[in-house]
């Protein structure tokens, strides 16, 4: 049994910047990820990371960022929580700085910024359209300076829990295909996002949620897992992300008919609207016939120059070639929307401490709620270095309170694993089983056409129906045809298909049960957004027969909802 | 030219296969797949695992070429799987491990070695303490931005002629972040010259490097490792002539 302080799950931005700060802390911490550090998802963010540090307009500030961030988040968000996000961020921010992250910059040497959408100053500090590689790298590279432990390639199975809180975890050797044990006082969950719930995505194969549910199996709720980001523009075939810093920096969309149709939907903001609006927008047109192939739009940047995109864009250029054969100097990228970011996630205080004790969660895994109903870019790898460094924080604190004895808790999940691997195993020999991947297709292909960018009851009725059938199929026949050994990527798949499927049941039901429109979670059959009903959050408990729910108010400061207009 | 391949006919995908457990020695399996547009050498070994062998044990994560997992050997060049197109390629596509690396199972590879070659060269910044707020001229920022790009993918140290056959030199990839650092003026003065004095070691440094531009040839961020190595050994000569190392 291995045994550490503080064990983090996951090395993408939000683990690593944990890491960094319980080790700065003087406390014993080891990051177990199921990837190599390096090849985590926050290297896919490209646009940048918004602080109000002013050097492209000294009239920004901390309050306009806040105010920015709670309009966007649909006023969703805890105002408290922003108000110290924001501030935060400054700081965050220039120390990365310090830590050598290849910003771009300005002429008299600062870092550079760029408008963003939802923004009302350009604040978004980036690295070329490369800024999460930038960025996680660079957390990665103090981490060895620090001599954070790795256990890379371990896939955490199960969290263990007793009734003084959560002890330690079960995970499995990717290397050798055996289980390991791991006891802790403090388990930081950054385990990142669950757009692989969906069919069309521009997370990587490995955001699958399964975090989430790893939190939500020992009784951690989650928050508001309705509200699912889709952003505007993903390439149309691959759903490979095109940053809305092409929008930032000039681009601009057109339908088939050639009009600039954001016109219609965000007069003032334009392309530069919070996602969510410009994602229904595109959708709408698509729908309405007026895409091409009933499929996508454009996103024209060609006017922006070659020098510009080249220095500026240089990725999405790239990607836009080699991934749908358009050379963007020249030609409209097509694009559609398609899952970007989960705002929900694992309850969360605004120090990262979840409801159970030993348990912490950073980054796109966890709700704070900075983000509410509609998350604005730039704002998550900020809150992956801002919540990561407080979840670090609490947690050095927290261990120095708390002994170990997690043995027993550590054995009986390791024993449930043992079982669960066992019986995917045995119905493999079987013939007649379930395919897992399978029935990951059709949950992933359900959520998208019922549980997407419009909503309503009928459709999400079917939804839930059709993810609670799955669930009932997964239990009653999956089965892997593969025998143990390392790298069982059939075995490890099917095992988080389960938790996604869980996952998958709270998005929806949390969906059906919110009979009003918000950011992200847009019902047409409830087209408005309804304060006196829903200015509230959800929580979903888990239980074998599915989640149950409970609300929360919402913390409002200084900033009373209003209607929200771009 | 590559042959022609459409919507609806197959693929052939000869894949290495090897489980050190249990095999002897490496063996090929071949899985037809059906070819569709914009298909990746990627989607063609997913579309193997989900549909027709969940024995097959390959690293993949972002499919969008910035996470480094998928680099292996396709058609004989190291190559990232996810942006491959397989219409590049042709109807017969052959995926093996990447060369020069342990064999863990089938396509995967054991990439601690790679790792201690690029902890060897301190891949981070050691912060200066007394800076808050530092000042990067844009002439300065572009000597680091692209080795800043290196996605560890190991694809040029896989292609390097001398670090196939001396495990002791550091190889393209960790000198690219020996140079990326070495010319970052927010690191602390006292370090540059031990980041010299690691270039400069005999048996390991960029004197072994034979300047052959393989690695240029196969890297999937269009790095140059060649060029810097070769701009870090005037940097190091003119160290030593000026009695700085």
């Amino acid at each position: 049994m291995e045994r550490h302080d503080v064990i983090v799950v996951g090395g993408g931005l939000a683990g690593l910047r944990a890491a960094v700060e319980a080790k700065l802390r003087g406390a014993d911490v080891a990051v177990v990820s199921l990837l190599y550090p390096m090849r985590s998802h926050s290297v896919a963010a490209q646009g940048g990371i918004n602080a109000a540090l002013g050097n492209a307009d000294p009239s920004d500030s901390v309050e306009r960022h806040a105010f920015d961030t709670i309009k966007g988040a649909d006023y969703l968000a805890d105002q408290d929580a922003v108000l110290e996000y924001c501030q935060d961020a400054i700081e965050r921010v220039l120390e990365l700085d310090r830590w050598g992250v290849p910003f771009s910059r300005f002429e008299d040497g600062r870092i550079a910024q760029r408008p963003f959408g939802g923004a009302g100053f350009p604040r978004t500090c980036y690295a070329a359209d490369k800024t999460g590689h930038a960025v996680m790298h660079t957390v990665f590279q103090q981490a060895l300076r620090l001599g954070v432990a790795f256990y890379n390639e371990r896939a955490v199975l199960r969290l263990a829990r007793d009734e003084d809180g959560v002890r330690g975890l079960v995970a499995m050797n990717l290397q050798t295909g055996e289980l390991e044990a791991y006891e802790a006082k403090a388990v930081i969950m950054a385990t990142g996002g669950a757009g692989r719930i969906y069919a069309r995505t521009t997370n990587s194969h490995q955001s699958t949620g399964f975090g989430m549910a790893l939190a939500y199996w020992v009784g951690a709720p989650l928050e508001d897992m309705e509200f699912v980001q889709f952003h505007p523009t993903t390439l149309y075939g691959t759903n490979i992300l095109i940053s809305e810093a092409a929008r930032g920096e000039g681009g601009i969309l057109l339908n088939a008919k050639g009009e600039r149709f954001m016109e219609r939907y965000a007069p003032e903001k334009m392309e530069l609207a919070p996602r969510d609006i410009v994602a229904r927008a595109i959708w709408t047109e698509v729908l309405e016939g007026r895409g091409f192939e009933n499929e996508y739009v454009h996103l024209v940047i060609s006017h922006l120059g070659a020098d510009l995109i080249m220095e500026r864009l240089p990725q999405i250029w790239e990607l836009a070639l080699k991934f749908a054969g358009v050379d963007a100097r020249k030609e409209p990228i097509p694009v559609q929307p398609g899952q970007h970011y989960t705002m929900g996630g694992i309850e969360t205080d605004k120090h990262g401490r979840a409801r159970i004790k030993g348990l912490y969660a950073a980054g796109e895994c966890a709700c704070v709620s900075v983000h509410g109903a509609n998350r604005l870019g730039g704002n998550s790898l900020l809150e992956c270095v801002v919540f990561g460094a407080r979840a670090g924080a609490s947690a050095a604190e927290d261990v120095q309170r708390r002994g170990f004895d997690g043995k027993e808790a550590v054995e009986r999940a390791l024993e449930e694993v043992e079982g669960r691997i066992k019986v995917l195993l045995e119905r493999g020999r079987e013939e007649g089983h379930s395919n897992p991947y399978r029935i990951r297709r059709d949950m992933q292909q359900a959520m998208w056409e019922y549980v997407g960018i419009f909503r309503d009851e009928e459709g999400l009725r079917k939804g839930v129906e059709t993810i609670r059938r799955l669930r009932k199929e997964y239990r009653e026949s999956a089965g892997v045809p593969a025998p143990p050994g390392p790298f069982n990527q059939g075995l490890l798949d099917a095992l988080i298909i389960e938790g996604m499927l869980d996952v998958a049941l709270v998005v929806a039901e949390g969906a059906l049960r919110r009979t009003e429109s918000r950011g992200g979670h847009y019902r047409t059959d409830y087209p408005k957004r309804d304060d006196e009903k829903w200015l509230k959050h959800t929580l979903a408990f888990y239980t074998p027969e599915g989640p149950e729910f409970d609300y929360k108010p919402v913390v409002i400061t200084r900033w009373q909802p209003t209607e929200r207009k771009y | 030219m590559p042959g022609r391949v459409r919507e609806g006919e197959t693929v052939r995908f000869t894949v290495f296969r090897f489980d050190p457990k249990s095999d002897k020695v490496p063996y090929y399996l071949e899985y037809e797949v059906p070819y569709r547009k914009g298909m990746t050498v990627l989607d063609g070994l997913l579309y193997i695992l989900q549909e027709l062998d969940p024995t097959l044990a390959f690293r993949y994560s972002c499919r969008a070429k910035i996470c480094g997992s998928c680099a292996m050997m396709i058609n004989g060049v190291q190559r990232l799987a996810c942006e491959t197109q397989v219409a590049d390629l042709g109807r017969r596509v052959k995926v093996e491990p990447l060369a020069h690396f342990r064999v863990l199972k089938d396509l995967v590879v054991d990439i601690e070695p790679f790792l201690r070659q690029m902890e060897a060269v301190m891949p981070y910044l050691y912060p200066k303490e007394d800076v808050r707020e530092p000042r990067v001229s844009p002439k300065e920022f572009e000597k680091y931005k692209s080795p800043s790009d290196c996605i560890w993918c190991g694809a040029c140290v896989s292609a390097c002629p001398v670090a196939a056959t001396d495990p002791l030199f550091l190889g393209p990839a960790a000198l690219t972040q020996l140079y990326r650092f070495a010319v970052d003026s927010r690191e602390r003065d006292d370090v540059k010259p031990l980041r010299l004095l690691v270039a400069d070691s005999e048996g390991s440094g960029v004197w072994r490097c034979h300047q052959v531009y393989a690695c240029a040839e196969v890297c999937p961020k269009h790095i140059r490792p060649g060029s810097l190595i070769a701009e870090l050994k005037r940097m190091t000569l003119k160290a030593r002539l000026t009695g700085r190392i």
